[in-house]
């Protein structure tokens, strides 16, 4: 039977809100026992006691070093690599989070496996659908019989997991040596209390059509009518209107909101991959041709800088 | 120093893939190839610190089937120095691709390897962090932004949480992201001059290389199509239904 170990993420001690469906996936396996793992440099409790509440999750095991304040692929793989070979799991799953991605891959090659990248379904302990040509194929594969799954968990198809376990807290101490050749410099980070595109069940998203930056302040303004996130396409980004982290698609954040609205945006398919699982689509663009109506639940054909003013005096 | 990147030819991105009726796969047949748009990042990256004197030679690499050529063409007519394709009908894996990369790694020694962050065929976004892992070395993936300094490198990553900023020691590996640079278009001229460039072939047998164990695929599938629905005509239209939905 499936041993799971389910490398967690935590930020500034507390859970990331990826590790949860990462758990649920482990769940999806029926497996004997769970284990969650989280890194960090200061005090996990808060992280570990909460992923210790998640049904079936025996033991969070936590490893506090300085070295892990940031996490560097490098200087994770080889602790990763000591718990995998101390607890004889079968699977290691992580999130398909920046950091699952960098890091699992690097695992999986000293193990000399093909990493399961995305994991949308699970179909017995060792067959899983996943995502190729940015969602427009999906492949359901095997790994094979008595090799060790190594995977991705893919959010947007997960729920978080049901709570209602009672796991141990064992803090590590892992005899491992570190490579000192990765060195963190320094993060940018926008500080925002709007809600976390990641997890916000209403999201509206700005493209080129609005223009500049300064114009992004409508939608601003009209997801915070909403308390909605912010989201953007890539070309919004590219030309600078908002930062990197606000990109959906293919290549940016793959999000499943109740409530996508999507402004001033064509719909290009590396766009739609990173919405195909939200609940209800709408699309305000100026051009009746925009393929996003191809897709859009409901659409509104009309220029977004009187749409916009509208939709929020309608709103109050 | 000698800088290695990798040149993948995949369906070009324009193209709307359709999954074959029996699960097989994706038609391919008659279907635009091109490099994939993350490795053209790769390339001109490469380039770039050729032009500010941090690179002497831009090799070119892709593993794939004879077709692949035309994509190391490109490479070459952007302005690799020379390029290598090992040639293989098969479909590889992420691991057996990175162990291709490593034996050349071995053979080239270069002080940096650029590969594109993920292939957009089979997103599987593992290649660079493999070699890597193989080679013990450091890697800098999802590049925004790379300064080579002496013999390390500043590489600014996009991260779920924003930017961060590493620092590597060389030999490395770097996967690049889409806003790393915007690669320079191929005029006619460089195309005739790429012609005329080395591209050497190796086999997998050649380089010593062993297939990983695959994962096997059953089948492939469309996602299921989202219903398109309808448009409204007015603002309150809009708002009126989107409280039906209970949405607001
Ligand atoms: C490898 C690769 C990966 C990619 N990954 C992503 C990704 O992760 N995410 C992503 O979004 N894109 C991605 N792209 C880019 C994608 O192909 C498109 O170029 C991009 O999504 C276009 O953004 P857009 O819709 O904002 O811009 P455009 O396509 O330029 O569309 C702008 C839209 O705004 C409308 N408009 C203009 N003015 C107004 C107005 N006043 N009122 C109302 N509407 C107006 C126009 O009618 C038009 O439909 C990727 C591309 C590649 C090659």
């Amino acid at each position: 039977m499936a041993k799971v170990l389910v490398i967690g993420e935590q930020l500034n001690g507390a859970l990331s809100a990826a590790t949860p469906k990462v758990v649920a996936c482990a769940q999806a396996l029926n497996p004997e026992s769970i284990d969650v793992a989280l890194f960090g440099a200061g005090d996990l409790a808060g992280a570990a006691e909460a992923a210790a509440k998640f049904a079936g999750v025996g033991k969070v095991l936590t490893v506090s070093n300085p070295a892990n304040e940031h996490p560097l692929a490098a200087v994770l793989a080889p602790q990763i690599e000591a718990l995998i070979s101390e607890g004889g799991y079968t699977h290691v799953l992580a999130s398909s989070s920046t950091t699952g991605k960098d890091v699992l891959p690097r695992v999986a090659a000293k193990l000399g496996v093909t990493q399961v990248t995305d994991i949308m379904a699970v179909h017995g302990a060792n067959s899983f659908t996943r995502p190729t040509y940015a969602g427009n194929a999906l492949v359901t594969v095997e790994v094979p019989e008595g090799q060790i799954v190594l995977g991705t968990v893919r959010g947007a198809s997960w729920q978080a997991a049901e709570e209602g376990g009672s796991g141990a807290v064992e803090s590590r101490e892992l005899g491992v040596e570190l490579p000192s050749h990765t060195r963190f410099v320094s993060q940018e980070t926008s500080k925002s209390d709007r809600p976390d595109l990641q997890t916000a069940p209403k999201v509206v998203s700005g493209g080129r059509g609005v223009g500049s930056e300064e114009n992004f302040k409508v939608i601003f303004s009209l997801a915070d009518k909403l308390g909605a996130a912010v989201g953007a396409s890539r070309a919004a980004v590219d030309a600078g209107y908002v930062p990197n982290e606000m990109q959906v698609g293919q290549t940016g954040k793959i999000i499943a909101p109740e409530l996508y609205v999507a402004v001033g945006i064509s719909g290009a398919i590396q766009h739609l991959a990173g919405i195909k699982d939200a609940g209800t689509i709408v699309a305000i663009n100026k051009d009746e041709e925009a393929p996003i109506f191809e897709i859009a639940d409901v659409g509104l054909v009309g220029d977004l800088f009187e749409v916009l003013p509208a939709l929020e005096k309608e709103l109050s | 120093m000698k800088v290695l990147v990798g040149v993948k030819r995949v369906v070009d991105y324009n193209v709307r893939v359709q999954v074959k009726p029996d699960g097989s796969g994706v038609a391919t047949e008659g279907v635009k190839m091109s490099v994939n748009p993350f490795d053209e990042i790769a390339i001109e990256e490469a380039l770039r610190m050729k032009s500010a004197g941090k690179a002497d030679e831009v090799i070119a690499v892709s593993i794939g089937p004879q077709a692949a050529q035309e994509q190391l063409r490109t490479a070459l007519a952007m302005g690799a120095d020379r390029a290598i394709l090992v040639e293989t009908d098969q479909t590889l894996e992420p691991l057996t691709v990175a162990r291709v990369f490593k034996a050349l790694v071995d053979q080239e020694q270069p002080g940096l390897v650029i590969l594109g962050k993920q292939a957009i065929d089979d997103d599987a976004g593992q290649t660079p962090q493999m070699l890597a892992a193989l080679w013990d070395r450091p890697q800098a993936t999802f590049a925004s932004k790379v300064e080579i300094e002496g013999e390390s490198a500043k590489v600014t990553r996009e991260v779920d949480l924003g930017l961060e900023t590493i620092e590597i020691d060389l030999p490395a590996v770097i996967s690049a992201d889409l806003r790393l640079n915007e690669p320079r278009y191929v005029k006619l001229p460089d195309i005739m001059k790429a012609k005329k460039k080395p591209i050497g072939t190796h086999t997998l047998e050649e380089l010593g290389v062993e297939i990983a164990p695959a994962l096997k695929p059953v089948k492939t599938e469309a996602p299921q199509a989202r219903q398109g629905g309808h448009k409204v005509e007015s603002v309150s239209e809009l708002v009126a239904e989107l409280k039906n939905k209970g949405l607001i």
